[in-house]
């Protein structure tokens, strides 16, 4: 691991008093039952922590900069991926990535958000916030899988759409909406993965789908937690109050019972300790949803959508 | 011991019966140019500046007379209200902020829907209400566009939005955002169906009411100098630590860099309607 939350700490030590130990081991010296010892002790400890995580440990969970994003699904779930660019407009947003690629031998589009690792890629790719050419974009490929009958797969993990002037200025808001209405009309299975942060309306930009899943520590909220507490307490450093009250959590979400369909489950120390584990069980839960989706005629899914936002209402009356 | 000490009676009376008893509201300082006008000269203007031609923010009721024949306006899902479903505090409940915003309006929320008629024309309309807790969508606002859209679907005729409001209600959280999909998703249908939409954005429309149903009118119409945008300029401000440029994000800004079709005066936005109306509904 190479790094680590404040939580993570005392596991991250274990562990590496383990990997010490087993260094020193030699024919001669023998550590085998004090790993075991330790071993069991770090396992859990980690279930401990993780049994009890705050909202906002897991927001933080949901933003580890170890964290898989798109492109390492992409490797870990599907083959014959290609990319593809631009919005045909403007120029190409590295901040969403678009392509193709096959789900078990299954043709099928692929669109997410992606982030970058170090200095140099995060600049690259706008920190995983997407300017209206990414929505666009999203939009023009979303459109070719349905030219095509291609089921689309949508990995959301971004703080949110970039508010820049440019942004402004070529429509953040209108790229945002028209991906709304268009998605919402899609003759093809659309099945969304939020798979880290689901930051408001620039994670809905693709994310209106038959199927909306949750990996266990990602979140999905209207704003921020900082973006929240700024407003309501002038205060951005009151984000963890924020993040309780604004209940994004998975579990949170699904007990709604209307939101999403599915909390995908994490390996016990998140999806950064173990990628393929944690693709694993995507690839399982997705291919599970697009078999169930597959049954349907491009109009009942269409109609499926549709009536699956259109429930998302608490009023009284 | 005071080494001067007042002898007589201070003067009273006779200077606080020369004060003028002004009361309040009798002058309004204009938000754009800070002169300051007659409340009554406004008002009679349309809530118009005289001088600089800022258009104040009104009220649902007031804007529904203004475009609306009289007596046309039929309201629908009036009784709707906000529900505190996920218990959520900040310096106050959500339960008590609704409760105070009720108070505030007499009941509603911060939208009032219903059906009436432009110059004749059958219409299903929708006017924001920004006193009611910023205009924000929530549960309420959003189930209550979708309903005034299906209703225009059903019968066929054009679906008006008056916008005013800074966004999604935060307090609703994850359900508010799903709003702007639900509100998004239902302009679909009106598309296949042929329906007309024209959205009037009316200052401020900002955030996940931009986002969604509001820039996807057939039409997008602005009111003079409104501030429309996604992200508030606070935001953007703090985001590329730079100062914003004089006029960013207001109507002549959007339709400079074409988000909207065209700016109306207010006094003009009843006539303007009625003839997009007739062309659209080939009548």
């Amino acid at each position: 691991m190479q790094h680590y939350l404040d939580f993570e700490k005392p596991i991250v030590d274990l562990q590496q008093k383990i990997r010490e130990l087993r260094d020193y081991s030699t024919d001669n010296v023998d550590f085998s039952s004090e790993i075991k010892k330790l071993e069991k002790k770090a396992t859990k400890l980690r279930d401990e922590i993780f049994s009890k995580l705050s909202r906002w440990q897991r927001t933080q969970l949901a933003r580890h900069q170890d964290r898989p994003y798109t492109l390492d699904y992409i490797e870990h779930v599907f083959t014959d991926w290609f990319e593809v660019h631009g919005d045909r407009n403007f120029r190409d947003d590295p901040a969403l990535v678009c392509g193709f690629a096959r789900l078990d031998g299954e043709p099928c589009a692929v669109i997410g958000h992606q982030k970058g690792r170090d200095t140099k890629s995060k600049v690259y790719r706008n920190f995983g916030m997407p300017n209206p050419e990414g929505y666009r974009k999203a939009l023009r490929v979303m459109k070719m899988a349905e030219q095509f009958g291609l089921p689309i797969f949508c990995f959301v993990d971004t703080p949110g759409a970039f508010p820049g002037i440019g942004a402004e200025e070529r429509g953040q808001a209108e790229a945002i909406a028209r991906n709304l209405r268009e998605m919402a009309a899609l003759t093809v299975p659309v099945i969304v993965t939020i798979t880290g942060e689901g930051g408001s309306g620039g994670a809905l930009a693709i994310a209106v789908g038959n199927r909306v899943l949750m990996l266990q520590y990602s979140v999905y909220a209207v704003i921020s937690p900082e973006g929240c507490a700024a407003i309501l307490w002038s205060d951005g450093a009151r984000g963890p109050e924020a993040a309780e009250a604004l209940k994004l959590t998975a579990a949170d979400i699904d007990s709604l019972g209307c939101v999403i369909d599915e909390v995908v489950p994490e390996p016990v120390g998140g999806a950064h300790t173990d990628y393929v584990l944690a693709a694993a069980n995507l690839k399982r839960s997705l291919k599970k949803h697009l078999g169930e989706l597959q049954a349907l005629s491009g109009e009942e899914l269409v109609e499926q959508r549709y009536q699956k936002f259109r429930a998302m209402t608490r009023v009284q009356e | 011991m005071a080494w001067f000490k007042r002898k007589k009676k201070p003067l009273t009376g006779a200077v606080e019966a020369k004060k003028v008893q002004m009361p309040e509201g009798v002058w309004t300082k204009c938000k754009n140019c800070d002169e300051i006008i007659y409340t009554k000269e406004i008002e009679r203007n349309l809530n118009v500046c005289p001088k600089c031609d800022y258009h104040f923010r009104i009220s649902a009721r007031a804007r529904i007379d203004l475009v609306l024949d009289g007596g046309s306006f039929e309201e629908v899902d009036a009784g709707m209200q906000s529900v505190d479903f996920l218990g959520f505090k900040d310096s106050k409940k959500y339960k008590e902020r609704i409760k105070a915003a009720l108070a505030k309006a007499g009941g509603g929320d911060a939208i009032v829907c219903g059906t009436g008629a432009i110059e004749g024309l059958p219409v299903a309309v929708g006017v924001f209400d920004f006193s009611f807790m910023g205009g924000s969508m929530g549960s309420v606002v959003g189930e209550k566009i979708t309903r005034i859209m299906e209703k225009g679907l059903e019968l066929k005729c054009p679906v008006i939005i008056f916008s005013s409001s800074g966004g999604a209600r935060m307090q609703e959280s994850i359900l508010s955002l799903m709003q702007m999909a639900k509100t998004s998703a239902v302009l679909a249908k009106l598309k296949a169906e042929g329906v007309p939409f024209i959205s009037v954005l009316t200052d401020p429309t900002t955030g996940g009411v931009t986002a969604s149903f509001a820039m996807l009118g057939d039409i997008n119409m602005a009111e003079p100098k409104a501030l429309i945008g996604f992200a508030g300029p606070r935001v953007i401000e703090q985001t590329i630590r730079q100062q914003l440029p004089d006029g960013f994000q207001r109507s002549e800004f959007l339709l400079e860099h074409g988000m909207v079709d065209m700016i109306v005066q207010r006094q003009e936005m009843k006539a303007r309607l009625a003839q997009i109306l007739r062309i659209f509904t080939k009548s």
